[in-house]
């Protein structure tokens, strides 16, 4: 299988921000790739130089073997583009915002008329169809704006943050067309901030921080990266916390971690529920009680946490990040 | 080449549709004019004295002229707007035309300043108004007119693509806009303006253009001789002269402007 979209050491600066620094990229054909990052981390970026809606400042990047700086316009007649912010014009219709698309893409009347209903029946939008876009909510622009990536069935596919702002009935409805799409041949980049997403859909994560791949592979392969199981205990009373963490160091393979403040203790462990039990049993005797107890396996987030040293849901928006805004 | 037209039609299509959709925009890019005319007309007209034509006779083609230019800035706003708004960002992804969003802008503006023309001139023929010569030179009259505008209008799409939102075109350009059209033959005629005044009103498209507009309208008298400078004795070579160096500078200009602001 060869590579449709690969990126060498893209880099792009801002002033002083280095929002890619040498970023490298590969998405197979007919795969999923899901670029995870925190806020800032690259991922609009890396994804808008790829739909050669911008421009980097050194690197190469291809997409369906086109070099994307010399004939983007041939790169253009490949892709669908779903920007993080829905580009919709609000004057016109639903409808006649995905005609536009289809007659820009090359689409003759008939096939691009035909093919903005038939988008608009699938993204749930046939009765707002014919409304001006102004009078949408958030979640209908956005399915709007997914529409218009999919108006020339295009072979490769870049969603940035298809899902934000979605209730879940529509994120699971993107999800089934999405997996249909790949049934169907196509490849696809997208970004998201939801590890279930990227757990779920994509074939291949890679986790991107202050522009660049900190690691790639399967959400299994990440996961172990961090280690395996752990056992957490919430204990009732703050007097237990000492006892119980003497109790569980016995039965851990490494440090416990204690959270004085939630009363948490967690402890990496190999042997699964047997040890979970034993646990539990050597509590009991010495009387402590527990609100909580659970084996856990690593979570994206976990894994998440452990490279980049920040949680998905920290807050981006600090000086110096400058987390772009709504336009 | 062929592609550029039919991708810049159907931006101007959508363009259009905007007009549709937003009807006071158009409503009110026609009542200004309007005022203007009945402003001038009845307000400063009783007191100016324009010997051999009345003087509605001689502001309507200065209005024209003010007007279309001002119609020039939704081009810059219209711009600004969709930079500001992000349906740029769409465009950019498609494999359309590179020119075809200016060419679409400039072109729907044309169609805007049409209507806006047949509004005023229905309104000065209400006030007193008339074409005095052929149709064929009243229809050139108007011709040099939009085209002038369009000239116009590829630098206020420059500027829209320059500065960051659609409030700043109308600012910047009603400060640029303002003296060009008063600086003119518009309103007065040159010939009681100071020296240096009067030099720099002559050479002004802006008075060429209305100037040519009065010969071709035939709003002119034998008592109100033009102006000896070339520029105003050539009026309609002088405005062509003007339109191929505005289209020359400013075409790839905002071309490249929009290249930029685009990839940013
Ligand atoms: N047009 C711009 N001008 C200046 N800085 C920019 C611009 N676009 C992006 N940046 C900066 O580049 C960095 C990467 O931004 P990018 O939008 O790619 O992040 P992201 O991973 O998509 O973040 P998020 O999860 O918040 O969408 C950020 O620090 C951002 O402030
Ligand atoms: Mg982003």
């Amino acid at each position: 299988m060869s590579d449709v979209i690969r990126a060498v050491g893209l880099v792009k600066t801002y002033g002083e921000i280095h929002a890619l620094d040498g970023l490298d990229l590969a998405v197979p054909e007919g795969t999923v790739t899901a670029l995870l990052g925190p806020n800032g981390a690259g991922k609009t970026t890396a994804v808008r130089i790829l739909a050669t809606v911008l421009d980097a400042d050194d690197g190469f990047a291809e997409v369906a073997g086109i070099d994307v700086r010399k004939d983007p316009n041939a790169v253009r007649s490949r892709i669908g583009l779903s920007g993080q912010f829905a580009a919709v014009d609000e004057y016109l219709t639903g409808y006649e915002n995905l005609d536009m698309v289809g007659q820009l893409y090359g689409l003759r009347r008939r096939p691009s008329r035909d093919r903005a209903r038939e988008l608009l029946d699938t993204f749930g939008l046939a009765d707002a169809a014919d409304r001006p876009v102004k009078t949408y909510s958030g979640g209908m622009r956005r399915r709007l704006d997914l529409a218009g990536a999919l108006v020339a069935h295009p072979p490769v596919l870049f969603l940035d943050e298809p899902t934000t702002g979605l209730d879940p009935r529509s994120r699971t409805d993107l999800w089934e067309v999405i997996n249909e799409l790949v049934k169907a041949g196509s490849t696809l980049l997208l970004t998201t901030q939801y590890l279930e997403e990227a757990d779920r859909l994509a074939d291949d994560i890679v986790v991107i921080d202050h522009g660049k791949a900190i690691a790639q592979g399967t959400a299994d392969q990440l996961k172990g990266r961090v280690g395996g199981e752990r056992v957490e205990i919430v204990v009732a009373a703050d007097a237990d916390l000492a006892a119980a963490r003497t109790l569980l160091q016995e039965l851990a393979g490494g440090e416990v971690v204690v959270d004085e403040h939630t009363r948490r203790l967690t402890a990496p462990v190999s042997g699964g529920a047997g040890v979970l039990m034993e646990a539990l049993r050597r509590l009991d005797a010495l009387g402590i009680a527990v609100i909580d107890i659970a084996l856990r396996r690593p979570t994206l987030e976990d894994v998440f946490l452990t490279l980049t040293g920040h949680s998905t849901d920290e807050d981006g928006a600090l000086p110096g990040t400058g987390a772009r805004t709504e336009r | 080449m062929a592609k550029t037209f039919r991708d810049g039609a159907i931006v101007a299509k959508r363009n259009l549709i905007k007009i549709k959709r937003v009807p006071e925009l158009l409503v009110f890019t026609t009542l200004s004019p309007i005022m203007f005319i009945l402003l001038f007309a009845y307000v400063f007209g009783s007191a100016i004295n324009v010997p051999g034509v009345g003087y509605r006779e001689f502001l309507i083609p200065g209005i024209f002229a003010q007007t279309v230019i001002f119609g020039a800035t939704i081009t810059g706003a219209g711009l600004a707007e969709d930079m500001q708004k992000g349906i740029i960002e769409r465009f950019r992804s498609l494999p359309m035309s590179r020119s075809a969003v200016l060419v679409g802008r400039t072109g729907s503006d044309v169609l805007n300043n049409i209507i806006v023309i047949v509004v005023m001139s229905l309104t000065g023929l209400v006030v007193g108004w008339r074409i005095h010569t052929s149709v064929l030179e009243a229809v050139a009259g108007f011709l040099l007119l939009l085209l002038f505008a369009y000239a116009v209008s590829w630098i206020m799409a420059w500027v829209g693509l320059l500065v960051p939102s659609p409030e700043v075109v109308q600012q910047a350009s009603f400060i640029v806009i303002f003296p060009l059209t008063f600086v003119a033959n518009t309103f007065v005629p040159t010939n009681g303006f100071p020296g240096p005044l009067r030099a720099i009103a002559n050479w002004n498209p802006v008075s060429s253009v209305t100037q040519a507009a009065r010969d071709l309208f035939g709003n002119t008298s034998p008592l109100l001789p033009s102006p000896d400078d070339w520029s105003l004795q050539h009026p309609v070579v002088y405005t062509l002269i003007w339109i191929g160096i505005l289209l020359a500078i400013f075409i790839p200009l905002a071309g490249r402007q929009y290249r930029r602001a685009a990839s940013r």
